[in-house]
């Protein structure tokens, strides 16, 4: 249900204690918690969703082997991505996708998109405040914020937005990775991770807005 | 990193909605922050906008993900035990 977040240390070492003595209740919480954001991360470097199942499944069989052997320099979550990226990369190699998810990401950040529609701002001419609110945003009640349909109506706003803003967002906040984790599973610059990020939210906004206030939303 | 020169005594709206994500990101300069910060507590529009991603945030956070196929969950677990087994 909750995102899953970037567990404290003890936490972390404590689950790590766990899989090694081979507590499967461990396993299965590791599972839920990565296999879909690995399928889904998997998708970015290879075309063929078999493959990327595939690539998944290595994985996994990786991380079950080399659990020993993890060192804990890194967070567990940032290691099973390396592992789960350098599988994807070698099999890219013959499946690869026609355009690299880096190259679309820097593509998508580096193109100009205003974060809320210009004519919710007075004009630049305007004699007393240029550029301020004409139509500010206006609170938005609560209970209504975590209410089922307006959770379903941020899963579909999500699913709406270009790749690379819809991946970004995915992991960062619905599952709770941090940004350095989202820019070493995608192989994403800081800055671009931010910019994307940025897009992805100001879009799911202005859907929370337009679901819950539309008499001011564009 | 931030994408718009700012001027001292001049931060607009229209500015300050692009550099919602690099103060939730703790990525501005201290000048640029304390901007932001003295714009915000004089604007209600912004510090609603501030408010209202961050509360986005909260609801992404709710968004649920597919779970794994039971099958592929059994597949693994069962990898999982005959590794331990030796």
């Amino acid at each position: 249900m909750q995102a899953v977040g970037s567990p404290t240390g003890a936490d972390e070492a404590r689950l790590v204690a766990a899989l090694r003595a081979g507590d499967e209740a461990a396993f299965v919480e590791l599972l839920d918690c990565h296999h879909a954001s690995l399928l889904r991360v998997a998708r970015l470097y290879v075309r063929a969703p078999a493959v990327a199942e595939e690539v998944v499944q290595e994985t996994w069989a990786a991380v079950i082997e080399g659990l020993d052997r993890f060192e804990e320099r890194s967070s567990l979550k940032t290691w099973i991505f390396r592992i789960l990226v350098n599988r994807a990369r070698t099999r890219g190699a013959s499946e690869a996708r026609t355009v690299p998810f880096s190259a679309l990401a820097s593509a998508d950040a580096a193109a100009r998109e205003p974060a809320v529609e210009p004519e919710r701002f007075l004009s630049r001419d305007h004699e007393l405040t240029p550029y301020q609110w004409a139509t500010p945003p206006r609170g938005w009640p609560e209970e209504r914020l975590l209410a089922r349909e307006t959770i379903a109506t941020v899963g579909a706003a999500i699913e709406a937005l270009p790749e690379s803003q819809r991946e970004v967002i995915r992991l960062r906040d619905v599952e709770g990775f941090t940004a350095a984790e989202v820019c070493a599973a995608l192989e994403l610059s800081e800055g671009n991770q931010r910019v994307l990020l940025h897009r992805g939210r100001a879009k799911v906004r202005a859907a929370i807005e337009r679901y819950l206030d539309p008499e001011v939303a564009t | 990193m931030s994408p718009i020169l700012l001027r001292a005594d001049d931060l607009t709206c229209r500015e300050l909605v692009e550099l919602v994500s690099d103060y939730l990101e703790e990525s501005l300069s201290d000048d640029e922050n304390t901007l932001f910060e003295a714009h915000i507590a004089g604007c209600d529009g912004c510090s609603t906008y501030v408010e209202q991603i961050r509360q986005t945030i909260r609801v992404a956070g709710r968004v649920t993900e597919d779970s794994i196929e039971p099958a592929a969950r059994d597949a693994l677990l069962e990898a999982f035990r005959g590794f331990k087994r030796g």
